[in-house]
């Protein structure tokens, strides 16, 4: 158990190569800083290929659980104090461990995020060589790797929110890393802000769970959950569930928190890459996945989940077909398939959910470290107008990028094709209509995605060259090893990790007889006995099986075909409208409809929208409403009731201060003080007669007076 | 010879006593003045001595209140003397004059 037990040291390595930038980077050189970090980060990938390795084969020996190792307790003790009592009655106690959780799930997660995260980190070494910040970069970057890890790894919620919010914090720095431009940081903040919105919803969600459960570890929360003691459609579990949603929403860009994510594309590309697309955008599914247990019981959470999965996706899909900048349309097809993983979750496809951000994480990464070489070979312009014919002169990034287009557009055998279809084939199989919509919505975003993903490569790569500078026409030259390496590797993996979920339907016809396809069987433990209850409301049913329609329908296969269909359909649409476009082409949706391009080139004007009704930036009418319009408001009750007060208050003390002077100067040093003192001078005016200041006449009076005794005793 | 009695002293000490009073009265200059009440302490001074001497045929030699007492009067008029010079300067450097008749302000 050389490495289970020391799973600690998967998030501790990162961190720790974080604390060596935080602390002596400045005086690093880059070679030492890559070194270091991009060490440390491989170190934890061969870390967590032990934990796996050694998971698995301690998991055969021990019933599937999930394994647990407790460093200490971390908030909370045994010896009473947070003590509370729960819900139910029992007495419970808060307590959160510094404890760490391999189960299939994590395992999945832990292998992408450190596998993934490797390529990105080396990527980055030859990215951005030439830039300023180079410690700073990658200081960032492990301590992103440190706070995901714990986020993937923590055996309770609470520790999971120490990494969704360390993610969210590290997301905040890197996106604005280039913290001189003004757009950055803003893009930066908006990231954050709109993040705490989501936050707060994960943060009641658990405060939900720890007073209805009375505990917030998944092993204690998914054994009481799966326990059968709590009715499916609980009030409280559908309300902790739509909360913990909330939170999934703000981290993984759903409506109406999407906003985010399009702008987060300031920050550099490989953060893009590894944080805004291939890992920390999934935590809220990971976040839902790991309490699918408490969903399943929650029919109307799982309907909104897939609602609200299904609406981004489409919603996001058609703002991209006309986006211009190459990085926002990768933005815009992150959020798009975001949402498909939620979708999956939704109708209780969870092992589906997983296995799409599993592939996703290959090949979107691979689209951006694709889209960064395309823009370091282009100078730095990401405007795709500018572009054209690359293809031949950065072969590697062309080829590379072309197999990720290829998985995310779904053409066989590459690796998007048997995630999303999966998808789609658990959202035509729940029952009921409105499921078959939700279909509906899928199949049209599919058709969308392959459309703009093959705009993405025609404007790129194969379209006639319309760059405008000769110097950069000149320029353009493939990137060093240190980035098609990973390029490379990302392209075989977005090829092939699809066959680690080869669908049951296909595999039956080479002769298989398995219940489910392996990605399904490796994670059923932890998904144990929950079939896509969905539809099947009745508490009984929770320990149904797999659906019987797939086993037998033959509609999935046409499904296959029909969406390989909308593939293919998509790549000739976006082939005749940009094969050869020139400079200043017109896109094909403005000469069908300019207002609906611009709706869309406009992201459906949701921004502004939001400027209006939430940050109040731009005033409604005369109305400004909003945190600017709540400010403006109690800018002015401050100012006019507040501060009113303040000087009503100011003004009863001068009146005060006034009635006490005219006392003190009429009545106290009136009658009191002056008072005797004219008393006396009456007094005085008689006496005075008396005096008349010669000193002798006083001498004179007294010998007189001393005579006039002398003759009185003498003579009397 | 014609004895000198005590009536003698006592007349001797009246006409000094009315020689201060009338400086005293008189005089402007208040350093004659303050000279006048000198006289006319010592004025006093001759009456107790003169009847300590009286008092000494009658009771004996250890009589001696009188002469006692003229020796505490002189130490006074010292001190009195040392005092009103002080003022007397005080008022002179204020005043730029030693005449009584110019003090005149406590009047009404």
């Amino acid at each position: 158990m050389l490495f289970l037990d020391h799973i600690y040291l998967i998030p501790l390595l990162p961190a720790f190569g974080a604390a060596i930038m935080f602390f002596f980077g400045r005086r690093l050189q880059k070679s030492t800083v890559s070194a270091i970090c991009v060490g440390a980060v491989v170190l934890a990938f061969i870390m967590a290929c032990g934990c796996v390795l050694q998971y698995n084969v301690w998991a055969d020996a021990n019933n599937h659980q999930p394994y647990q190792k407790i460093l200490y307790t971390w908030l909370g003790s045994d010896t009473g104090h947070l003590n509370y009592l729960a819900k139910g009655g029992t007495q419970a106690s808060f307590q959160a461990d510094a404890g760490f959780l391999l189960d299939p799930l994590s395992s999945i997660w832990l292998l992408f995020v450190t596998g993934v995260g490797m390529l990105i980190h080396i990527y980055s070494t030859g990215y951005m060589a030439h830039e300023g910040g180079y410690y700073r970069f990658f200081g960032y970057l492990n301590l992103f790797m440190f706070s995901m890890l714990t986020l993937i790894l923590a055996n309770n919620y609470v520790l999971m929110f120490v990494g969704w919010e360390g993610v969210g914090l590290c997301s905040y720095l890197l996106i604005g890393f280039y913290f001189h431009r003004k757009s950055a940081s803003d893009a930066a903040n908006k990231a954050f802000i709109v993040n705490r919105i989501g936050d707060a919803g994960f943060l009641l969600g658990m405060f939900f769970i720890a007073w209805y459960l009375g505990s917030l570890r998944y092993v204690d929360v998914n054994h009481l959950a799966r326990s059968g003691q709590f009715q499916i459609g609980d009030p409280i579990i559908t309300a902790a569930t739509l909360l913990l949603f909330v939170g999934a929403c703000g981290k993984s860009a759903q409506l109406p928190l999407y906003v985010w994510l399009p702008d987060a594309m300031e920050g550099p590309t490989p953060v893009s890459a590894l944080i805004h697309a291939a890992t920390m955008v999934t935590a809220g599914v990971y976040m839902v996945a790991r309490s699918n247990a408490l969903f399943v019981l929650a029919p109307t959470s799982m309907k909104v989940v897939a609602v609200v999965g299904a609406l981004t996706a489409i919603f996001a899909a058609s703002i991209g077909l006309v986006q211009n900048d190459i990085k926002r349309v990768l933005a815009y097809s992150t959020v798009s398939q975001l949402g498909y993983m939620f979708l999956a979750l939704g109708v209780g496809a969870f092992a589906a959910g997983v296995f799409h951000v599993f592939t996703h994480a290959f090949f979107k990464a691979l689209l951006f470290l694709g889209a960064g070489s395309v823009i370091h070979a282009m100078s730095g312009e990401q405007d795709m107008r500018n572009m054209g014919g690359l293809a031949r002169k950065i072969p590697v990034t062309y080829r590379t990028m072309l197999i990720a287009t290829l998985a995310i557009a779904g053409i066989p055998p590459f690796a998007g094709f048997f995630s999303k279809d999966e998808i789609l084939w658990q959202a035509w199989t729940s029952e009921g209509v409105a499921y078959h919509l939700l279909w509906i919505i899928g199949y049209a975003t599919a058709l969308m995605t392959a459309f703009y993903m093959f705009r993405l490569i025609y404007l790129t790569f194969w379209s006639p060259s319309r760059v405008t500078s000769h110097e950069v026409e000149h320029h353009i030259h493939e990137s060093p090893a240190s980035m098609t390496m990973p390029l490379v590797v990302l392209a075989v993996m977005s090829l092939f990790a699809g066959f680690l979920g080869f669908p049951q339907s296909l595999a039956r016809l080479v002769g298989s007889h398995a219940e489910t396809n392996r990605f399904e069987a490796y994670l059923a433990p932890v998904f144990a006995k929950e079939a896509p209850v969905f539809a099947k409301e009745e508490p009984g049913q929770l320990a149904a099986g797999t659906k019987e329609e797939e086993k037998t329908s033959p509609t999935e296969y046409l499904l296959m075909i029909l969406s390989v269909g909308a593939a293919a359909l998509g790549w000739y649409m976006a082939g005749r409208s940009y094969r050869n476009v020139g400079r200043g082409y017109i896109e094909p949706i403005e000469a069908i409809s300019p207002p609906v391009y611009a709706t869309l080139l406009n992201k459906y004007y949701v921004d502004e929208g939001y400027d209006y009704v939430f940050t109040g930036r731009k005033k409604l009418g005369d109305v400004r409403l909003g945190a600017m319009g709540l400010g403006e408001a109690s800018s002015w009750f401050d100012a006019n009731v507040i501060d009113g007060a303040v000087n009503a208050a100011g003004w009863m003390t001068r009146v005060a201060a006034r009635i006490s002077a005219w006392w003190d100067k009429w009545i106290i040093d009136g009658i009191g003080v002056n008072g005797p003192a004219i008393i006396a001078r009456m007094l005085s005016y008689p006496t005075r007669l008396l005096e008349w200041g010669l000193v002798q006449w006083y001498a004179l009076v007294m010998t007189a007076g001393l005579v006039g005794f002398v003759f009185y005793y003498v003579y009397r | 010879m014609l004895d000198i009695s005590t009536l003698h002293y006592l007349v001797l000490g009246a006409a000094l006593f009315l020689l201060g009073v009338i400086g005293v009265l008189t005089r402007r200059n208040v350093v004659i003045v303050l000279m006048s009440i000198e006289l006319i302490l010592n004025a006093v001074n001759l009456n107790l001595v003169a009847f300590s001497r009286y008092w000494q045929g009658i009771h004996g030699a250890s009589a001696l209140h009188g002469q006692v007492f003229a020796i505490f009067v002189i130490t006074d008029a010292a001190a009195e003397a040392a005092v009103g010079l002080g003022i007397l300067i005080a008022f002179f450097r204020n005043k730029e004059t030693v005449n009584v008749d110019e003090v005149n302000l406590l009047k009404w």
